[in-house]
């Protein structure tokens, strides 16, 4: 520990090159806490508060299947079960739909239930009396409004694709909500009445509030073992598994993380291990200097493991900086409205970050540390370079 | 006058461990980007087999997809017998109705794959002469049998010849695998339209029309008759702009793999001037001697510049070696919805994206350590040790 100072001062000497390896690392290093964050918010993350009281029933087979409208009584009635809403991914296309603006996400559903389920909105009071008394009504994200231009008492024209037919909304609320809100909700009803005799009785998902987060598991369990010998079995599943389970459509998304995440560290390695040889070429002549005043070679080995930890943790502290930061901007991207919420520091993504960058720093160094401990002193002082 | 070439290779041979290591550095950069081209490339050339000029898919106006139209019985009768429409063996015209939708096998390890299920009838196969069964046989009309695309079965467990699947009211035999010529077919699987209709309700409502046109004349004749016909509310493509439309799905992927390559990049050209800079430093009296036998300033920046794009040049060629394995390589990505199998796609074409991109990376991080080198004066550089 008493040599830290001269670590630090070794750091600081080739300025240059120290902080475009700090730079290089940094920059690596926010992608890879990128992939961690992700990878923490979807496998290992404890849900949100509010997204850990919500259960999502859907058909066993596919969430493209339907499952039938007569389930709802029966699924009430499961102790722990507070509220049940319906909803239907509705499709559709508003104006020209390869602009990514018009695409976001849009559900039919039971206005009365909507902000029951999900408490973390929050709207005007009078706004929300105004969506459940009209039954063409919606009400819609603050991202949707503010990306479009929408002010509430506008018309919203949908075309249906999944449900046929020219749908036209008049704006009664815009919600706010804590994490991305790319989205728009209207009554089931609207729909309903359009829809042939025999697409009417099924619904797509079923949104449910529990009473206890701890439940979520027996809950599921009862009601899927309820529907393990009916026509449409069920699968009942927390929202932030339900959300992993959608996002597994785009592709493998855990080997994708990991290829990105090895190549990344990769470069890393490769990067601060030609730094650390570079600056330990340099210094030969200094460590025969050491080693001459009395510096075990444990010292030395000590010396630049260290000075190369140095310099990977100060990469690995910016790289997560920055990511914390490009974490809010794909928050509050599109993609956002998939992602659970996730809090602006989170304690595990930066210890891994940094132990990761400490690592990294250690591996690298490993070799020119070593041949510079183990070199000779009249060697060293012979050196001309 | 110039540096000779020569001059700068020598340098990159004598410093090899660096070269190596920084080289590394930019290839793994490279065959990052390489490998999302190779990606979306092997997707958008899997996608483009499956189309035919001479076939057209029709689906309801709005949906730019089999899986989200709806298409009933009465309207298939009203296209059936459009003139230019091309004539089979039993004399009716070559158009069939279709029911596209997707069902989930779950896997062992616990993701989900969802599986295109296409149903059609014996015209359907008529007109997609280029599938055909590689083991076991066709299913049976009016038997709970299902055929495998090849891709499929060799992909998942559950789905080999000879094996029960579930989805439905109930079980189906896999009683053969077919291929489709390395198209999204080797990732469906395909039955019997009666009774997969039946089964899941959806007699009346089904997915989509493909029909095969005499010629390309009359193909295009029945795409704008179709597509502007108001009463019928359709859309009609021919097959190969069906599927190269459904290639806009793998764009997350690409947008995401170039920001990765991006940022990856600007940490490599920090490394690669990281490099340049200590290569300058140490040949600081080669530069004062080169100066002293009368090169000029802008023939030093020249061949430290040149350098530094040997040196990225090294690393991408590294990088296409590096990316190179991955083509043939089968993977999985969801295409709207459902997962489908292709293969990594390594053209010359991206081999030399990735080069470029290597050349680039390079140059600008050679820039600066050039300048540097050239700006020394002549005596300061001499006595540097």
């Amino acid at each position: 520990m008493r040599y830290l100072p001269l670590i630090l001062k070794n750091c600081w000497r080739n300025r240059r090159r120290t902080i475009l390896t700090i730079a290089s690392i940094g920059v690596s290093m926010c992608l890879l806490g990128v992939m961690v964050s992700m990878y923490h918010a979807f496998y290992m993350g404890a849900p949100a508060p509010d997204q850990a009281v919500r259960l999502v029933v859907r058909n066993r087979i596919s969430i493209t299947q339907p499952v039938p409208l007569s389930y709802r009584q029966r699924l009430q009635q499961f102790p722990g079960v507070q509220v049940v809403m319906v909803a239907n991914w509705f499709g559709g296309v508003y104006k020209d739909a390869r602009d990514p603006k018009n695409q976001f996400a849009r559900f039919a559903i039971d206005p009365e239930k909507l902000f029951q389920i999900y408490g973390e909105y929050r709207i005007p009071e009078d706004q929300k009396q105004a969506f459940l008394r009209e039954r063409t009504a919606c009400v819609i994200g603050r991202d949707v409004a503010d990306s479009l231009h929408l002010k509430v008492g506008d018309r919203l024209p949908i075309k249906g694709d999944i449900f046929p037919g020219d749908f036209e909304f008049t704006i009664r609320g815009i919600f706010d909500s804590p994490s991305a809100s790319q989205v728009m909700y209207f009554n089931r009803e609207y729909v309903e009445q359009s829809m042939s005799e025999r697409r009417r009785g099924f619904v797509g998902l079923y949104y449910m509030r529990i009473d206890d987060p701890a439940h979520s598991g027996r809950i599921a369990e009862a009601i899927d073992s309820e529907y393990h010998n009916a026509p449409y079995q069920t699968k009942t599943e927390n929202e932030q598994a339900f959300v992993v389970g959608f996002l597994a459509l785009l592709g493998d998304v855990k080997m994708f993380l990991f290829a990105i995440s090895a190549a990344v560290m990769f470069t890393i390695l490769l990067v601060s291990a030609n730094t650390m040889a570079m600056s330990v070429r340099e210094r030969v002549r200094e460590i025969g200097v050491l080693k001459t005043l009395g510096f075990t070679n444990g010292a030395i080995l000590g010396l630049i493991l260290g000075e190369a930890c140095a310099i990977s943790v100060a990469g690995g502290l910016l790289g997560y900086l920055i990511s914390t930061f490009l974490m809010q901007v794909v928050a509050k991207s599109p993609v956002g409205g998939f992602l659970p919420a996730m809090p602006l520091i989170e304690i595990p993504v930066a210890a891994a970050c940094i132990a990761i960058a400490a690592a990294i720093g250690l591996i690298s160094s490993l070799v020119p540390a070593a041949g510079a401990s183990r070199l000779s002193i009249v060697e060293a002082l012979r050196s001309t370079d | 006058m110039a540096i000779p070439i020569a001059y700068n290779l020598r340098n990159l041979v004598v410093r090899k461990t660096t070269t190596l290591m920084t080289a590394l550095g930019i290839a793994l950069t490279v065959a990052m980007l390489l490998a999302i081209l190779a990606l979306v490339n092997g997707l958008r050339v899997t996608l483009t087999a499956s189309g035919d000029p001479l076939r057209i898919v029709v689906v309801r106006q709005g949906s730019d997809s089999e899986l989200v139209s709806n298409f009933v019985r009465t309207q298939f009768q009203d296209i059936k017998f459009k003139p230019g429409i091309a004539t089979g063996s039993d004399g009716q015209p070559l158009a069939s109705l279709e029911m596209v939708t997707i069902i989930n096998l779950s896997r062992e390890n616990d993701s989900d794959v969802n599986v295109n299920v296409r149903a059609l009838l014996g015209v359907g196969r008529e007109l997609r002469p280029n599938v055909h069964i590689v083991s076991g046989r066709w299913y049976q009309p009016g038997q709970r049998e299902v055929v495998v695309g090849r891709m499929l079965a060799q992909q998942h467990e559950d789905a080999h010849l000879g094996k029960n699947i579930r989805f439905g009211r109930g079980e189906w035999r896999i009683v053969g695998v077919m291929d489709g010529g390395g198209g999204s077919t080797d990732s469906e699987i395909w039955a019997d339209l009666n009774q997969v209709s039946s089964d899941m309700q959806r007699v009346e409502i089904l997915s989509s029309v493909t029909l095969k046109a005499v010629d390309a004349v009359a193909a295009k004749a029945l795409i704008n008759d179709i597509s502007n016909d108001q009463r019928l509310d359709l859309s009609a493509v021919s097959e190969q702009e069906y599927y190269a439309r459904q290639t806009s799905s793998a764009d997350p992927i690409k947008f995401i793999g170039i920001f990765v390559a991006i940022i990856m990049a600007v940490g490599s050209s920090f490394a690669a001037m990281n490099t340049m800079y200590a290569a300058v430093a140490r040949r600081s009296r080669e530069i004062g001697t080169l100066r002293v036998l009368g090169f000029s300033r802008g023939s030093i920046l020249l061949s430290f510049w040149m350098e530094a794009v040997l040196l990225s040049l090294l690393g991408g060629l590294l990088g296409c070696l590096l990316a190179l394995p991955l083509n043939g390589l089968t993977t999985q990505v969801g295409a709207n919805f459902a997962t489908m199998a292709f293969a990594f796609h390594v053209t010359p074409e991206i081999m030399a994206v990735g080069l470029v991109f290597a050349l680039v990376l390079g140059s600008l991080g050679g820039l600066f350590p050039a300048r540097m080198a050239s700006r020394k004066e002549i005596l300061t550089a001499l006595r540097e040790v």
